[in-house]
């Protein structure tokens, strides 16, 4: 009887390795478990809720977990009117929030202050904050939203998060 | 037409207060009174004549007029289902009317918001302050020579503000007879 040994080929482990690199499969995470912070400020709020809602599910994204506590989410929907008064609450959130972190301008009134030529308005959120996606609309359809939300997640997949973090490391010793 | 009860409480008024003017428009009866006696003929209409329901307190620019501030009190009976309306005139050199908050405490905020957009300054109000706009914004964004688009302010970690871009505005109707296109909103200069 002669006994045999697996040298190259186990089979206990088939199906549980991939390769790939490091940069596709961080972006990979990143991209499928974006948690939102939801800045609901106005109208835009509501069709944000539709989204997140069991019509639209935003889940099919991974992105129903609406975190209240900016610590814990990734990317920032403002929805809604920006307001001077609110303005730099916002911005606070914002600073709050743990990179890597995105931002979703949703809606006119976010993207530019809309109708709102007022001096009460801010006129566009990036004026603060840099946004990532503008999604146009008052308010946008939740298929915006969510459209907006995968042109985000396309984003992310082209940026290279490993790259980024050696050339912080070597500019930290530099 | 007002009821005998309404017209016999505006004379009563009128005995008391020096009125400036009487109007009635449509079963709403005004009466312009000084500002001094402002606190005084609201108490009366609401302990003595039953107007106990304050409906609203609101500031008025009539700019180029002298003079060019109002403060309008609408009052309501309950009980009657009548209005009547107090008006008070005050120039910009000395705006200040006396609060009638003490009376009714919806008139609190009612007058924090007349201060907070044209300046009006109520005195003996317990807590004057904005209501709408933060502490330390430099305008009265409601007066008529106040831009619509606003002005830049800076108030240190609280707000900031920035003129807004009108493309030329502000946007304006004109009442014409012409065709809708002649009336819609446009740029135009407030010549």
């Amino acid at each position: 009887m002669t006994e045999t040994s697996p040298v190259a080929y186990d089979s206990k482990v088939e199906g549980n390795v991939i390769i790939t690199k490091v940069d596709a499969a961080m972006n990979w995470m990143r991209k499928n478990s974006l948690w939102p912070m939801p800045m609901g400020l106005a109208c835009c709020a509501i069709e944000l809720m539709a989204a997140g809602a069991s019509r639209f599910d935003i889940a099919r994204f991974g992105a129903e977990v609406m975190r209240f506590s900016p610590r814990q989410s990734d990317v920032m929907i403002v929805a809604g009117t920006v307001t001077y008064k609110m303005a730099l609450a916002v911005k606070r959130i914002w600073d709050q929030m743990p990179e890597p972190k995105w931002c979703i301008a949703m809606g006119a009134c976010a993207s530019s202050g809309g109708m709102y030529r007022s001096y009460s308005v801010l006129q566009g959120i990036d004026q603060l904050i840099p946004v990532d996606v503008y999604i146009a609309g008052c308010p946008p359809r939740p298929e915006a939203l969510l459209e907006g939300l995968m042109r985000l997640q396309r984003k992310i997949d082209g940026e290279h998060p490993l790259r980024e973090q050696k050339r912080e490391l070597i500019e930290s010793f530099s | 037409m007002p009821s005998a009860k309404l017209t016999a409480d505006v004379a009563t008024l009128g005995s008391k207060f020096k009125v400036l003017s009487t109007s009635e428009f449509r079963g709403e009866t005004t009466l312009v009174l000084e500002r001094e006696a402002i606190h005084e003929a609201c108490r009366i209409a609401r302990d003595e004549m039953s107007f106990n329901f304050l409906l609203d307190v609101s500031g008025v620019d009539n700019f180029g007029v002298d003079p060019r501030f109002e403060v309008v009190y609408e009052l309501y009976s309950m009980a009657r289902g009548e209005w009547l309306r107090f008006k008070v005139q005050v120039s910009e050199d000395d705006l200040t009317v006396p609060t009638i908050s003490d009376l009714w405490a919806t008139a609190d905020w009612h007058e924090r918001e007349a201060f907070d957009m044209y300046g009006i300054r109520f005195t003996g109000h317990a807590d004057l302050r904005r209501i709408l706009m933060w502490e330390g914004y430099p305008f009265y964004p409601l007066r008529k020579d106040f831009p619509l688009g606003g002005r830049a302010s800076d108030a240190p970690d609280v707000a900031f503000s920035r003129a807004a871009p009108l493309e030329g505005g502000p946007f304006v109707t004109v009442p014409t007879t012409a065709t809708t296109k002649d009336r819609e909103p446009r740029s135009r200069s407030t010549e």
